[in-house]
């Protein structure tokens, strides 16, 4: 008699035998206060087992009423709100709000101001990634690389205090221009930060990218394809993860990106793992552009001077000539005057593309002004990339998407 | 490239109008044909990026009162075109779902039926996303005063176990709204301090600090 080498395997078997225990799904709530939610969100999961069956997001803790608040103030009042929606890097906020009323009435910055705010917005990039690497590391267990990166953050805070005044939310931007010159030898200062910073990435990310346990828990986990990418409005690192090679600095130049040379670095699987990839590459490529900035940093103007109903001028001018006076006062308390229209704008921000859509019935406040901000899109993916992994991939999935609450309920 | 998509758009469907924009291409679509134009968009004209979805209130007695506004962007060709169409009715708004065409479109619209009221025919899970379920209002509509309103609590037993019947208006009282015609900046300040006494009125139980002979 032949032997029979079909042994039905142990799972097989107990599947097909009948449990001797009642099974049944389970409800969990994951946050809105939760280390591992990054902020007040949550998530209501139903569980087989240990798999998830279905995932809610739960959004609107931290929703504010940005886009009312907006439609009551003039155009400037607003920048410091715009700080508070992607808070890890409100100088890239600031600019692409600033350029969106900009488009508005046609403005053209200088390209000295164009320069600094090039500058400004790659640090912001640098320290938004250096942020969302120590979270993410955090979340799979390898504490150190946050040590490193808030280190490195720690340094670029610096920069921004002696450019801003302020280490967090800077409010650096106005309509036309920014809010004051760079400061002597700061611009030395920020491409030795560079200089420094090349090898501690090096070191940051050699933690990280053949780290066993950081492997185990990210690749293969999370897979958004690319159709799902660009259907779900998947925007930033997230959608160049899954292989969709958009970057508006490249595709759509504003703010003179095309002037630089730099490289968008695309993922090949659309993992946990690539997008971590694609996060430490494109830091790389920031200093890259910090550098050429630096290099051809242009002189002149530092804020549009032609444009006298919308920037305010310096207050040393204020204060000693009667015109400026009256310019100010007519700015700060009518606000920059912009002409009827719409205009949509966006901006590659560090967690993908920020767009502002204004509409203005004329004069100095908005009559509508809608952000579209890219944690909101991002995180709608949830409900589908969730269902069907571990709870821990989920901690893996949502350190890996790098959002911010503050952008994503606005 | 977008001045070709609207043209070769408009000879498509001639019900399509141009739309004042300052930047880029628009147009201005009859709702009832507001799928079939986008789903031409998306899968022809190659604007497969539903960048940003939202509605414009133009004001309480403005006829037509809502326009919902698509920005749609090409991933391969990087050009917008903003699609608008106007909602029907200014009471009961509403707008074909266009979450068969983007799946992302979803968040988008239960947004925007949160924030105005413009309900999506169609749509699969339309509820609340920033508010809390049940919550009466509609904040971004202009009649909504920015100091918001005072409203019941959403959860019977934290009623029951604090007490507090209302949320209040979130802005009332200041820093920011002042309530029209009744403008006063010294009581419009933020402050923190006690402000039952002070230069005119003496702190209760005290002799005024300055007595003024008549």
């Amino acid at each position: 008699m032949a032997t029979d080498f079909s042994f039905p395997d142990a799972a097989a078997k107990s599947a097909a035998a009948k449990p001797d225990f009642e099974t049944e799904k389970m409800s969990l709530s994951m946050g809105p206060s939760h280390p591992s939610t990054h902020g007040v969100l949550r998530l209501q999961m139903e569980l087989d087992g240990e798999i998830l069956t279905k995932c809610d997001p739960v959004i609107g803790y931290l929703h504010r009423g940005d886009e009312k608040i907006a439609e009551n103030m003039t155009y400037n009042q607003f920048v410091p709100y715009t700080d508070r929606l992607d808070y890890i890097a409100p100088l890239a906020n600031n600019m692409a709000y600033a350029i969106a009323v900009e488009r508005l009435v046609k403005l053209e910055v200088p390209a000295r101001c164009q320069a600094i705010r090039v500058i400004t917005a790659e640090m912001a990039r640098i320290s938004a990634h250096l942020l969302g690497l120590g979270a993410f590391g955090i979340d799979t267990g390898a504490w150190t690389v946050f040590m490193y990166a808030f280190e490195e953050r720690e340094k670029l805070y610096k920069l921004f205090e002696e450019l801003t005044g302020a280490r967090f939310t800077t409010s650096y931007t106005r309509i036309g221009g920014v809010s004051r010159d760079v400061p002597e030898g700061w611009t030395g200062r920020v491409n030795a930060f560079c200089d420094q910073f090349l090898p501690i990435l090096e070191e940051i990310l050699a933690l990280l990218t053949r780290n066993k346990i950081f492997m185990d828990r990210t690749v293969d986990v999370g897979v958004i394809s690319k159709a799902d990418a660009i259907a779900y409005g998947l925007t930033g690192p997230n959608l160049r993860g899954s292989g969709v090679g958009l970057d508006l600095r490249k595709d759509k130049p504003y703010s003179g990106y095309e002037q630089y040379e730099f490289d968008v670095p695309v993922g090949t699987k659309g993992d946990c793992y690539d997008r971590y990839l694609v996060r430490g590459e494109e830091m790389r490529q920031s200093v890259r552009i910090i550098k050429q900035a630096i290099a051809k940093f242009p002189g002149g103007d530092w804020y549009a001077k032609d444009a006298r109903k919308i920037f305010a001028p310096p207050k040393d001018k204020i204060l000693t000539s009667m015109e400026e006076l009256i310019q100010n006062f007519m700015i700060v308390t009518e606000g920059p005057q912009m002409p009827a229209g719409e205009v949509y704008f966006e901006a590659e921000n560090p967690k993908g593309i920020l767009g502002f859509y204004v509409v203005s019935k004329g004069g100095g406040v908005p009559w509508r002004l809608k952000i579209r901000a890219p944690s909101f899109c991002n995180l709608s993916i949830l409900p589908k990339i969730c269902v069907g992994s571990l709870v821990s991939d989920v901690v893996s999935i949502l350190g890996s998407l790098d959002f911010v609450m503050g952008e994503c309920d606005r | 490239m977008s001045a070709d998509a609207t043209s070769a758009l408009k000879a498509k469907f001639p019900q399509v109008t141009g739309r004042a924009s300052a930047d880029h291409a628009a147009v201005n679509v009859p709702i009832a044909d507001l799928v079939a134009v986008l789903q031409y968009l998306r899968t022809e004209a190659g604007f497969d990026h539903l960048a940003d979805l939202t509605a414009v209130d133009w004001a309480e007695g403005v006829s037509p009162r809502f326009t919902v506004v698509y920005h749609l962007f090409s991933t391969t060709a990087h050009g917008y075109i903003r699609v608008t169409a106007n909602c029907a009715d200014d009471t009961q708004p509403s707008a074909p779902s266009v979450v068969s065409l983007w799946a992302g479109a979803n968040w988008h619209e239960r947004e925007c039926f949160d924030m105005f009221g413009i309900t999506f025919s169609g749509h699969p899970d339309l509820r609340r996303i920033l508010m809390w379920d049940g919550y009466p209002y509609h904040p971004l509509r202009k009649e909504f005063p920015l100091a918001g309103i005072e409203t019941p609590l959403p959860d019977d037993e934290i009623t029951a176990e604090t007490g507090t019947k209302a949320i209040a208006a979130p802005m009332a009282g200041g820093p920011f709204v002042a309530s029209v015609g009744e403008m006063n900046l010294t009581e419009a300040e933020p402050r923190a301090k006690d402000e039952s006494w002070g230069e005119r009125s003496s702190q209760p139980g005290q002799t005024p600090l300055r007595q003024v002979k008549e």
